[in-house]
């Protein structure tokens, strides 16, 4: 049964980061989810200083809103301060995970976080909280739950705004002339990632979190030429690889984050070779 | 002169505040078909963004229709320069095309039967029939920039501001769009395009708009496209200039031969 609710969990965060993930892709921006999932630190620790506790909900509007703040500085300092894209990135995360260091070793007799208990949740412990109701009765994993909530709003998210979050990601200056908002969708879209990296990272770990939401989307942009099939594809290999690397984790009595990381690079490099417009078979063939 | 398509007063913009349009005042004609040629970085692109709205002026304003562009920005459509876009996009030529029929206010909703066919009627008018559910990174230059331009169709607007659609097409496509050009003259339409070509200029515009910077010359071909002007807007450019001065002379320009003389 662990096993099960563990590749679950793996395919749910895999799912919900790999299709954002998909569309930050194609917005050349991959690596945002990273720079968020350290970015939110000092959302974390200020959300426990005035919390008072690890109390989840405000821990996760403390992290999201420093997500968002990030990517408003990053926007700022790429815009105003015309800095590079990748180098306004690196600027923003690094000063924001910084300045979150500096609050828990200033308030370290108040706060009872451990560095790695924030960005490192570990996927393997996910069986044992489980969510009792008042009666008794075991629903199961908490983090099943929230994180299929998650799913379930994104998805809501991507279906309606699917139209908005395409065309502003295509030609965003074509879509200012329609008159549609770009900032809007740009927000939006990562508004849903700080959510997502931050309520995924809390649960499986960050390098899980930033591998599911980077290398299946590259993956599946290598095998078809349509959004669509990009977006499916995503979602089939998140849950080849949270499958195959649990076995492979079992297999070898290693850590499953890290396992699951592995396989999903190994597709990524199937797909290189075998691609079939880019693919290193195709380039022999044109030969 | 006839009603008035654009009208900007006084355009002042600049990047990081250097001034690329100074003082720039002009009024193009309603039915007409507009060049805006000018030197490489002399403000073109910039020209057809602040008229889409897509820059902030400085100082100065444009009036489309005689409006501000919020009221009437359903009826001007933008074909963008084909550098502006990632050709890798996973996406189909009907996909992009469909985008011309999105509205702000209407993001959420299906297209209708009526989006689809006025759709599939503009990649038709483009020639792109037998290509309209492939991916675009599969087409020829010329092809996607028909893409653009069909995708402008489908917004079936009243003025069209485009940037170089003949840069680096092949003559298939350059043929698609003039016969286009043609059409939309006929019903009325006002198209402004950015040109890179000064041989053609005579031969596809009515009007031309010279530019560098600042506004060297605005007005019909006939009395704006000189060796003057042109002498102004490119500076010491001579090449450029050795290669029209001949056309400019010449008024009698042959359009009737450029059939013989066309690539195949
Ligand atoms: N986004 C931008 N940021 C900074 N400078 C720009 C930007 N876009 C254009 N420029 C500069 O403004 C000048 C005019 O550019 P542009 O309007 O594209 O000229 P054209 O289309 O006539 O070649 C050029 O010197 C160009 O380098
Ligand atoms: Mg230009």
């Amino acid at each position: 049964m662990n096993a099960f609710w563990i590749i679950l969990t793996g395919t749910l965060v895999a799912t919900s980061s790999g299709l954002l993930g998909a569309f930050l892709l194609l917005r050349k921006m991959s690596m945002l989810g990273d720079a968020i999932s350290h970015a939110v630190l000092p959302g974390i620790v200020i959300a426990y200083l005035v919390a008072g506790s690890r109390e989840p909900l405000p821990m996760l509007l403390g992290a999201a809103g420093f997500g968002v703040l990030a990517t408003v500085l990053i926007e700022m300092l790429y815009r105003k301060a015309r800095l590079q894209s990748d180098a306004a990135i690196g600027v923003t995360f690094t000063g924001l995970f910084a300045l979150g260091i500096i609050l828990i070793s200033a308030f370290a007799g108040q706060v009872d976080l451990d560095l790695d208990c924030v960005l490192f949740g570990e996927i393997a412990y996910v069986p044992i909280d489980v969510w009792i109701t008042p009666s008794g009765l075991n629903l199961g994993p908490r983090a099943v739950w929230i994180l299929g909530g998650l799913l379930v709003l994104l998805l809501l998210l991507l279906g309606l705004g699917y139209k908005g979050l395409v065309i502003t990601t295509f030609q965003a200056e074509y879509a200012a002339a329609l008159g549609v908002s770009v900032s809007f969708w740009h927000y939006l879209l990562m508004s849903a990632v700080s959510v997502t990296t931050v309520v995924s990272f809390e649960v499986v770990g960050a390098m899980l979190v930033v591998a599911f939401m980077v290398v299946p989307p590259a993956t599946a942009f290598l095998l078809t030429n349509k959004l669509q099939h990009m977006l499916a594809l995503t979602v089939l290999l998140g849950l080849g690889t949270a499958l195959g690397g649990y076995c492979l984790a079992a297999w070898l009595d290693a850590s499953i984050a890290g396992a699951m990381s592995v396989v999903a690079g190994a597709f990524f490099l199937l797909a290189l070779l075998l691609a079939p417009r880019t693919g290193y078979r195709h380039q022999l063939w044109q030969r | 002169m006839a009603d008035i398509a654009v009208e900007a007063h006084n355009l002042t913009v600049s990047y990081h505040h250097k001034p690329v349009l100074w003082d720039v005042d002009f009024q193009l004609p309603q039915g007409s078909l507009i060049g805006i040629v000018g030197p490489n970085g002399s403000g073109k692109t910039t020209l057809l963004k602040s008229i889409m709205g897509l820059v902030q002026p400085d100082s100065g304003y444009v009036e489309i229709f005689g409006k501000p562009l919020e009221q009437v920005r359903a009826r001007v459509s933008y074909v963008p320069q084909r550098e502006s876009v990632d050709w890798d996009f996973p996406i189909s030529v009907r996909e992009v095309v469909e985008m011309g029929r999105y509205r702000p206010g209407r993001l959420l909703r299906r297209l209708d039967s009526t989006d689809k066919a006025i759709v599939r009627q503009s990649i038709a008018r483009v020639g792109l029939e037998a290509f309209a559910d492939q991916q675009i990174a599969q087409l020829s230059g010329g092809q996607q920039q028909r893409v653009f331009i069909a995708r402008a169709l489908a917004q079936q607007a009243d003025l069209y501001l485009m940037d170089e659609p003949f840069a680096g097409v092949d003559a298939t496509s350059e043929r698609a769009i003039l016969q286009l050009l043609a059409e939309m003259k006929v019903a009325g339409k006002t198209v402004v395009m950015v040109h890179h070509d000064l041989q053609t200029v005579q031969e596809y515009f009515d009007w031309v708009l010279l530019l560098n910077t600042r506004l060297v010359a605005c007005g019909p071909v006939s009395s704006a496209f000189t060796e003057d002007n042109l002498r102004q807007a490119y500076g010491g450019q001579l090449t450029i200039l050795s290669k029209v001065a001949h056309l400019v002379e010449e008024h009698d320009f042959p359009v009737r031969d450029r059939s013989k003389k066309q690539r195949t």
